[in-house]
């Protein structure tokens, strides 16, 4: 045994996943790596289809199979492969060690059942609760995730809470034995900005608390920025720059990533003219071209972009780019 | 000073809440309470509030398409919420909507040429020949290009079809829009290309627009006014550089410091504010944000604060709120 500690937490190597279609196999996540250490944030950030989601769904296996298809690379969590994994021990880590909050929390939850007899289920489940400690726990819980009233909300249902309300209670559940890793899926995208602002502070604050690992899923950059130490910026199911969140945003190295800084409206001295734009449009993941995926949109494209396509390299002073021409 | 192209005097709408075995109003939904504003041709208005502060009923309300319940809209100075139907059709032409979800408001089994023809059809503008030659202009307009005309909504994208939305609104010439929430739907890259279009089209054609969104970054990039609203009222109105420079409401600033900024090194102090929205059903008596306001008092909890303006030479900036004081020139 090399160095227990050394081990991530979390370590993706050469992910592929496949969706069935009817015009045949389409690759929504092909090729990615990372590695998460323990207690660490990172934020997984791109646009619609570029593979965020799945990749995140995957590290609890829950790409629905079919269509999905794992159809390479390998996922190792706390030195155990979760593609190798029986269904059975599967569902003994889900929630357990890796808890999942999603975007809409609505659907997420069960519309039948009361916030409390959902939240001891769980408690019941993993940790072997009786019935009456339990229900102390999910006391706990609402309380630990500031739900006002929190012995009132156990024995309401969902829709008699507010959407910021629901998605505290989902992170109560997610919470609730102590995962070491939490994947939310745009978590605070489904609520107002200030709700948003609020949970977000609740997911920071628990997260140093309890000293778990969180992998924030979003399309947003600014929640990126105030929440994550690292970022991972996908693009049409490839990584294509990782960094530490303060030297992404200070210097981004791919073009794609600065495009993507620069279009993002935000509140300014003075008003701009006109936004910075990326020109074109994200290809179709059925019909990709040939070398780099973002050739066609890029400025800084050379023959060689559309011939080969770049690996993930290390760059100077940390993080990685797949780009032949990064930016200086 | 120009003359306003749309004032909109003590707005409201409210929709009955019926309950009980006959179906009687038990209640008042004040979705909109008493709104006031100008809008001057060729100008923007952003109207930024979070959900279910009124902010779409406004801008439908404004559109007759739900008629208000009481108050005045009046466009080129005619009150359009005392025309009838007939006349009201009859103005429809001067002023048109973009909505958020292209895909919702598109007919899947109608072709872009026909979606984009329907409103000079409605109108009976041109021959079929101009009407053809328009549809294709306005495609080029939006850079969508007139070859895609006899494709149907469901093979493009959703930022092509905010597009064809757009080039619907703008196919009659309109003086004004409402473009509600209109790029929230899109990804991040194409947001600003629809932003930056739809501009362009307001520079060269001078549309007046009412652009209603949640995303206050948005709302300062397109706006030249901005109207921050809250629980079916304004609370903050003006120049939008100055709203965003220096919020004078209580509400605006917590709203302006939970916008997160995609730069770490650029962390503001946060304002949380305690509890939610209150239901438009019960709003609480006073100032409707009283309730989570850090600065509430025993007045604010009694009287409900009107719009005013606070300081001279504050580019007409005005304010509802008790605890904002009148500065002297």
């Amino acid at each position: 045994m090399a160095g227990v500690a050394d081990e991530p937490l979390l370590s993706v190597r050469d992910l592929a996943i496949e969706f069935d279609t009817l015009d045949g196999p389409v690759r929504a996540v092909d090729g990615v790596s990372f590695d998460l250490r323990c207690g660490e944030t990172v934020g997984l950030v791109g646009e619609s289809g570029c593979g965020k989601t799945v990749t995140g769904l995957s590290l609890l296996r829950l790409v629905p199979e079919p269509p999905g298809r794992y159809a390479g690379g390998s996922i190792r969590f706390g030195g155990r492969e979760l593609l190798a994994l029986p269904e059975a021990e599967l569902r003994a880590l889900r929630g357990r060690d890796v808890a999942m909050v999603f975007q809409e929390p609505m659907t997420a939850l069960n519309p039948v059942f009361t916030i409390g007899s959902q939240l001891t289920e769980v408690l019941r489940r993993h940790r072997g609760l009786g019935r009456r400690e339990a229900r102390v726990q999910a006391l706990a819980l609402l309380e630990r995730v500031h739900i006002p009233e929190a012995a009132r909300r156990l024995d309401e249902y969902p829709h008699q809470l507010s959407g910021g309300q629901r998605q505290r209670v989902m992170i109560a559940m997610a919470l609730s034995c102590g995962p070491r890793l939490l994947v939310a899926d745009e978590p605070t995208t489904a609520l107002d900005v200030t709700t948003q602002a609020e949970v977000l502070a609740e997911i920071r604050r628990l997260q140093g608390e309890l000293g778990m690992a969180m992998i924030l899923v979003t399309h947003d950059l600014g929640v990126v920025a105030e929440t994550c130490a690292r970022a991972i910026v996908m693009y049409c199911g490839v990584i294509v720059e990782t960094n530490a969140t303060a030297a992404l945003f200070a210097q981004p190295r791919h073009p794609y990533t600065l495009g993507l800084l620069q279009s993002v409206p935000r509140v300014r001295e003075t008003r701009l003219a006109e936004l910075p734009v990326i020109p074109g449009r994200v290809p179709d993941l059925r019909s990709l071209p040939p070398g780099c995926r973002f050739a066609d949109r890029c400025p800084r494209v050379s023959e060689r972009c559309r011939a080969e396509e770049p690996a993930l390299t290390p760059i100077a002073g940390g993080g990685q780019v797949a780009c032949h021409h990064p930016q200086p | 000073m120009t003359t306003p192209l749309l004032e909109v005097r003590d707005l409201r709408k409210h929709f009955p809440i019926r309950g009980g075995l006959f179906r009687r109003i038990v209640g008042q939904v004040k979705a909109v309470d008493g709104v006031s504003f100008t809008l001057a041709p060729g100008r923007t208005l952003g109207l930024v509030g979070e959900s279910g502060c009124g902010k779409s009923t406004l801008g439908r309300a404004i559109l007759q398409l739900q008629r208000p319940t009481s108050g005045q809209v009046l466009l080129h100075g005619e009150d359009l919420a005392a025309l009838t139907p007939p006349e009201l059709r009859a103005r429809r032409r001067q002023m048109q909507i973009i909505f958020q979800d292209p895909y919702a408001s598109l007919n899947p089994r109608r072709t872009v040429g026909q979606a984009i023809r329907e409103p000079l059809d409605v109108h009976r503008i041109g021959t079929a020949r101009e009407r053809a030659k328009r549809v294709a202009e306005l495609l080029d307009v939006v850079g969508l290009g007139p070859a895609v005309q006899d494709r149907y909504p469901h093979e493009f994208s959703g930022g092509q079809r905010q597009r064809i939305g757009i080039a619907r609104a703008l196919a009659l010439n309109p003086a004004f829009i409402v473009a509600d929430e209109p790029v929230s739907a899109l990804d991040v890259s194409v947001q600003s290309q629809v932003l930056n279009l739809s501009a362009r089209l307001q520079r060269e054609h001078g549309i007046a627009f009412l652009f209603v969104s949640h995303d206050l970054a948005v709302i300062q990039h397109v706006s030249d006014d901005i109207a921050v609203m809250y629980l079916g009222r304004i609370v903050e109105l003006g120049p939008g550089g100055a709203i965003c420079r220096e919020p004078r409401h209580p509400y605006t600033q917590a709203l302006l410091s939970a916008v997160p900024v995609p730069d770490p090194q650029q962390r503001r102090a946060r304002i949380l504010l305690p509890g939610e929205i209150p239901s438009p059903a019960r709003p609480p008596p006073g100032c409707p944000f009283h309730p989570r306001c850090p600065l509430a008092e025993a007045r604010c909890r009694e009287t409900v604060p009107v719009l005013r303006s606070v300081a001279e030479g504050d580019g007409g900036r005005q304010v509802a709120c008790h605890r904002v004081p009148t500065r002297p020139a």
